[in-house]
């Protein structure tokens, strides 16, 4: 979040020169292409719009990619709040490279992300005739395709939880141990209502990048209309066979999505932010609360918090 | 007199890895959840592109790797990446910038709109790059008549691969930018500086860790990149046929040793760029935080 802190510094024609630059290179790269999507969607018109996205194929892309979201999320979830209370509640040999593998999926390319599934899993791969001997699918099927979205959306929730847990420190929950609480009262009572916005953060962030993965997908499905198809293939199948307006028009719908996205991220941004002031107006703590240093040395700024947005690269 | 008892001992996960012993519980559950999980999801998984090299052979694996189709895959990545970091650096910094210091109307809206390349899924913004800048397109037909073809061509990679690695730049600059002391600057201007010498001289010598590490994250995102590019390049071998995209092909035609081949050389690069990134945030937090 930022707020300009003072404007009259520059003389008015740099300052229209710099804003009329940034707005040209915007709309080149953002603008453009974000409304060129809604008019190559309509170009047919609006019966031929709502024909492309209530399509059987197009309505089975959706259910599938509902599914392996909600296959991969809850978790990639679960996994990041147990990585992040392992990791910034104790003091524990080999942290810091715990942190980089965590990371690693990040810097894996998509398409290589889906290749490691077919060397196992594939016909030819290590599981491949084990697999055959007891007829059980894996790539180019559904159970692929989620395990794909969950390698590329990995990361997300632990990535956002670690800074945040690192900031708040365990305080509260010593005390209410110290009060008599059991493990679990504790973690029901203070740490998930303490650590809501950044789990909600990561969440969005991971379900986002969920339902617009691609290239690992692509690698994975065998794109098997009807049937293995997730929203973005669908895409690619449409534009591929030269429907253009109808894959404008399914491509509508992920962009509505990552508005939804963005707006959601600004609004978690603001409302943590609004909470955290109040958190620390209480205590009389001007600034907030320090961001504590990670133990094991410089990985604390790789993950930035909540309130300064994130750097992680979707 | 009774025998005082053993005090009970720790889990073995706890004894191995923990340097001191807090009072807080879960030590045990919560690393055990996330190093199994971590081991199945992505150790596993990447180790079986190693163990699959292995059973390539030396002389094979050079051959694959060092084919002229591949080098062409690693130039035009590495090219095109290279580019598109540099383009995101320097507009980068100006909209940081413009972001972080002017107020105009509508800057709430385009501040929100930064992260967009990281919201919307790649091969939208792929058919989307290639409707405006192909040679039909709103940009491209009067690109075409001053003799540029921006889609299916290294230009359209570039363009491409600018769209994805946009936001790296400004998110890294923008809290540095809001972050700085006005007093050096103003010190500066009050001595006599102009405000480009200002600029030059005190402002972006303060930046420069967070635009190198702007820089360095746009440039692996980009060479890792799949989806945009596949749209817009064309994909024709040796020309605009990126890394990723040859490692596709591969597959497809059940390549896998060759595949996997060429993976390893990428996975390789981008694990020494993962690190890269590791040192350069330690250095730009601290220099920021000091």
């Amino acid at each position: 979040m930022s707020t300009p802190r003072r404007a009259g510094n520059d003389p008015p024609w740099v300052r229209r020169i710099l804003i009329a630059l940034s707005l040209i290179f915007l709309s080149l790269f953002l603008f453009l292409p974000l409304i060129a999507v809604f008019i190559e969607a309509l170009r047919d018109g609006v019966s031929a719009y709502f024909m492309a996205i209530t399509a059987p194929d197009t309505l089975s892309a959706i259910r599938l990619t509902l599914l392996s979201t909600c296959i991969a999320v809850p978790l990639n979830v679960v996994f990041g709040v147990a990585a992040a209370w392992a990791i910034t509640r104790f003091d524990f040999r080999g942290k810091s490279l715990l942190i980089t593998l965590i990371d690693l999926p990040v810097a894996v390319s998509p398409v290589i992300a889906g290749m490691i599934y077919v060397l196992l899993f594939g016909a030819q791969g290590v599981f491949g005739p084990l697999l055959a001997a007891h007829d059980i699918k894996i790539i180019f099927a559904v159970p692929g395709i989620a395990l794909a979205t969950t390698f590329v959306t990995f990361p997300f929730v632990a990535r956002e939880l670690i800074p945040f847990m690192q900031a708040q420190g365990s305080e509260e929950e010593e005390a209410a141990l110290v009060l008599g609480a059991s493990g679990w009262q504790m973690f029901t009572r203070v740490t998930l209502p303490n650590i809501k916005w950044g789990l909600l953060y990561g969440t969005v962030l991971c379900t986002a990048r969920a339902m617009g993965e691609f290239g690992a997908v692509s690698v994975v499905s065998g794109h098997i209309r009807g049937e293995t198809n997730t929203v973005p293939l669908h895409v690619e199948v449409l534009y591929n066979e030269y429907h253009f307006a109808a894959a404008f028009s399914v491509a509508s719908i992920l962009v509505a999505l990552s508005l939804v996205t963005l707006t959601l991220k600004k609004l978690i941004e603001w409302r943590g932010l609004v909470a955290r002031k109040t958190a620390a107006d209480l205590e009389g703590e001007p600034g907030g609360t320090p961001i504590a240093e990670l133990a094991g040395g410089e990985q604390e700024t790789s993950l930035r918090p909540v309130e300064r947005g994130s750097t992680v690269p979707i | 007199m009774k025998a005082i008892p053993a005090p009970r001992r720790a889990p073995l996960l706890s004894r191995l890895l923990l340097k001191r012993r807090g009072v807080l519980p879960g030590f045990g559950l919560s690393m055990g959840i996330t190093v199994v999980y971590l081991s199945l999801i992505v150790l596993i998984p990447l180790a079986t592109i190693f163990l699959k090299t292995s059973t390539i052979g030396w002389s094979r694996f050079w051959e694959i790797v060092l084919s002229p189709r591949s080098i062409a895959a690693y130039e035009l990545s590495f090219g095109a990446s290279f580019a598109a970091a540099l383009i995101n650096a320097v507009f980068g910094v100006l909209l940081a910038w413009v972001l972080s210091r002017y107020r105009f109307p509508g800057r709430g809206l385009v501040d929100a709109l930064v992260d967009l390349p990281f919201a919307l899924p790649t091969a939208v913004a792929g058919i989307a790059l290639t409707g405006i800048y192909a040679s039909k397109g709103w940009l491209g037909r009067w690109l075409v008549q001053i003799g540029i073809d921006a889609a299916f061509s290294r230009l359209g990679v570039v363009i491409a691969l600018v769209f994805v690695g946009l936001p790296f730049v400004v998110r890294t600059v923008q809290p540095v930018l809001e972050d700085i002391d006005l007093d050096q600057e103003e010190a500066a201007a009050t001595l006599g500086a102009t405000r480009f010498q200002t600029f030059r001289r005190v402002t972006l010598p303060a930046l420069w860790p967070a635009v190198i590490t702007g820089f360095t994250l746009a440039f692996a995102r980009a060479l890792g990149e799949y989806g945009s590019v596949v749209f817009i390049s064309g994909n024709m071998p040796m020309k605009t046929e990126i890394t990723p995209l040859l490692i596709m092909t591969k597959l497809e035609q059940y390549d896998y040793a060759g595949a996997t081949a060429i993976a390893v050389v990428m996975l390789t690069i981008s694990f020494a760029l993962l690190l890269v990134v590791n040192r350069l945030q330690a250095w730009s937090g601290r220099r920021v935080s000091r």
